[in-house]
């Protein structure tokens, strides 16, 4: 088996009192795209500072094993980082220059060669689908353009592995799906990916695993598909409208289903059978029903609540 | 691990060549405003020779240093330089050094690549102190063009004059890694570098201050860049140059360590 291209162990990071990240690990293999998801608050970013050498952990390791060697953060820092490509939250553009010198000051800063930097602008900046762009400066782009401007940035050194920090955060559905499709071709391009998010959609189409984090702890761990069939029963029907809410406390209903939840207006009815429920809920025609199969978002609020946190 | 967390920022710095890209970074970004900036840097200094050179030298008539007598107009020109230098460093690695570091977050998107803060910050300081160097070259350009001195030993002071940008960015890097905006820097001008303006002889000699302020003054870093440059504006060797050049390179080397450690101190998360 090879070496995992990184290997979290037993990570600890405490501000004060408060512990932000407390006991996590994790690995990515080779190929892989490993989702964090969590609320926020749930020591992701931390969790990615830390492997990034920017924070300190209070505890644990985080180890590389990138060209074959294993280096350990942050004593190699440097060697490490030289082989990764990082995307971080916020745009950390050069908002005075235009995209091509964008890239080739990144690129210097990785010690390569002017020749070697400008040789690769034209293809990074087609990959971004920024070709007719590469004059223009970032305050001229949509967020859409932005977010795959830092992308193609992180790309310049043509890096083993990814760390992406919520790539596609307040972007419309249109530049979401030309990052996803971006992010499809760069795995099957063999590059392997760690990616924070907050849309479950992205999380099941995009990762291979998914790592669960909340109140710093991993709560959960797996392939999205076995992680839904390990907690939830596989269908949801949803009921809503004038009167929905009394329908929870209904025993006929409650007796067809294995789990009832309220959000809202709406309730929640879990179940592996859902044909009796839906025929018994036809004796209520002025309420809406949705009948579909259980999720990536149904298991994230189940494991991490319903409630809004103090960030969110 | 533990051992790591516990790492001092004080621990020594950590330089490599690494600073170069950044320092070429702000270089490129500069090299598109250089014009305007040019403009601005030296537009006010001048306005200063101008005003209290012809102004008030006219009045004053000559100033007696030493054993010799001289024009008001060079005794100031020859002060202010040095004040050109602080100001320019200072600027640049207050308000553009925490446009870069805080507004924009480019040293975070540097260090995403391998790129030590180290360096970074080390790249900051060198900029700050190209920039004081530029400024005082276009003055000095003024200056000849004007005749206030054609002293060949200019030559030395400019490279003195880059050692006083140096020692002026490092100390202002201090208070960047202090500021939660940019308000704070103007305590710093208002309190610190403008009585330092007062105190170190630019505007009138030293010997004018009382003696207790006058013991403090002599140790100020703008009094030992006056010191040094001002006798080569006379085309005369400064007195006691190893002293000078002593407390300059003191307060650079002391201050880019405080910064440094002020600095680490604020990106450790």
């Amino acid at each position: 088996m090879t070496a995992p291209l990184i290997d979290v162990s037993h990570l600890r990071k405490r501000y004060g009192e408060a512990v932000v990240v407390d006991d996590v690990s994790f690995h990515i293999a080779p190929g892989e795209c490993l989702g964090v998801i969590g609320p926020n608050g749930a020591g992701k970013t931390t969790t990615i500072r830390m492997a990034l050498g920017l924070a300190t952990p209070d505890g644990g390791e985080v180890a590389y094993t990138l060209d074959g060697t294993r280096r350990t953060m942050p004593a190699d820092a440097l060697a490490i980082k030289a082989r990764l490509g990082v995307v971080s939250q916020f745009d950390t553009l050069d908002p005075d220059f235009n995209l091509a010198e964008n890239l080739l000051v990144y690129g210097r800063y990785f010690g390569m060669k002017d020749a070697a930097i400008r040789a690769r602008i034209p293809q990074l900046l087609e990959f971004a689908a920024l070709s007719h762009k590469a004059e223009a400066k970032p305050g001229e782009l949509s967020g859409g353009m932005k977010r795959r401007l830092s992308l193609a940035r992180a790309l310049v050194n043509d890096p083993q592995l990814l760390l992406l920090d919520e790539p596609t955060t307040g972007l419309d559905p249109q530049a979401r799906h030309l990052m996803w499709e971006r992010l499809q071709l760069l795995l099957q391009q063999g590059k392997s990916i760690l990616l924070t998010t907050h849309f479950m959609d992205e999380a099941e189409r995009l990762c291979h695993r998914l790592l669960v984090l909340d109140h710093g702890r991993k709560i959960a761990e797996g392939r999205p598909r076995d992680l839904i069939a390990e907690h939830l029963e596989p269908d949801v029907v949803e009921v809503y409208g004038v009167g929905a809410l009394a329908l929870a406390q209904d025993t006929a209903l409650r007796a067809l289903s294995a789990r009832v939840e309220v959000s809202g207006e709406t309730v929640f009815f879990y179940t592996a059978q859902a044909h009796p429920l839906l025929a018994a809920l036809e004796a209520h025609p002025q309420l809406r029903t949705l009948h579909r199969p259980a999720n990536l978002e149904d298991l994230f609020l189940k494991l991490t609540g319903r409630q809004i946190r103090e960030e969110g | 691990m533990s051992q790591v967390s516990t790492a001092s920022v004080w621990s020594a710095p950590r330089l490599s060549m690494r600073w170069w890209p950044v320092f070429l970074r702000n270089l490129l970004v500069w090299r598109k405003l250089a014009i305007p900036s040019l403009v601005g840097n030296i537009a006010e200094p001048l306005m200063w020779l101008v005003a209290f050179g012809y102004g008030l030298g006219a009045l004053v008539g000559q100033v007696q240093l030493g054993d010799q007598k001289v024009p008001y107009i060079l005794f100031l020109a020859s002060g202010s330089i040095c004040m050109s230098a602080m100001n320019a460093a200072s600027f640049e690695a207050l308000y553009s050094a925490f446009s870069r570091m805080h507004v924009q977050k480019t040293w975070d998107g540097i260090m995403n690549a391998p790129v030590r803060l180290d360096d970074v910050v080390l790249a900051e300081m060198l900029w700050a102190a190209f920039k004081a160097l530029f400024t005082v070259t276009a003055i000095l350009g003024v200056m000849l063009a004007l005749g206030i001195s054609h002293s060949p030993k200019l030559l030395v002071a400019w490279p003195v004059l880059l050692g006083v940008g140096i020692t002026f960015s490092c100390i202002a890097l201090i208070f960047n890694a202090l500021a939660k905006g940019y308000d704070f820097f103007t305590y710093y001008f208002t309190l610190f570098l403008t009585p330092m303006m007062f105190l170190s002889g630019i505007f009138f000699p030293r010997e004018q201050l009382p003696p207790l302020v006058r013991a403090v003054a002599e140790w100020l870093p703008l009094s030992a860049a006056v010191e040094l440059v001002r006798p080569l504006f006379l085309d005369r060797w400064p007195a006691d140059p190893l002293r000078h050049l002593a407390v300059l390179a003191v307060f650079a080397v002391g201050s880019f360590w405080v910064a440094l450690a002020l600095t680490r101190r604020r990106f450790r998360g």
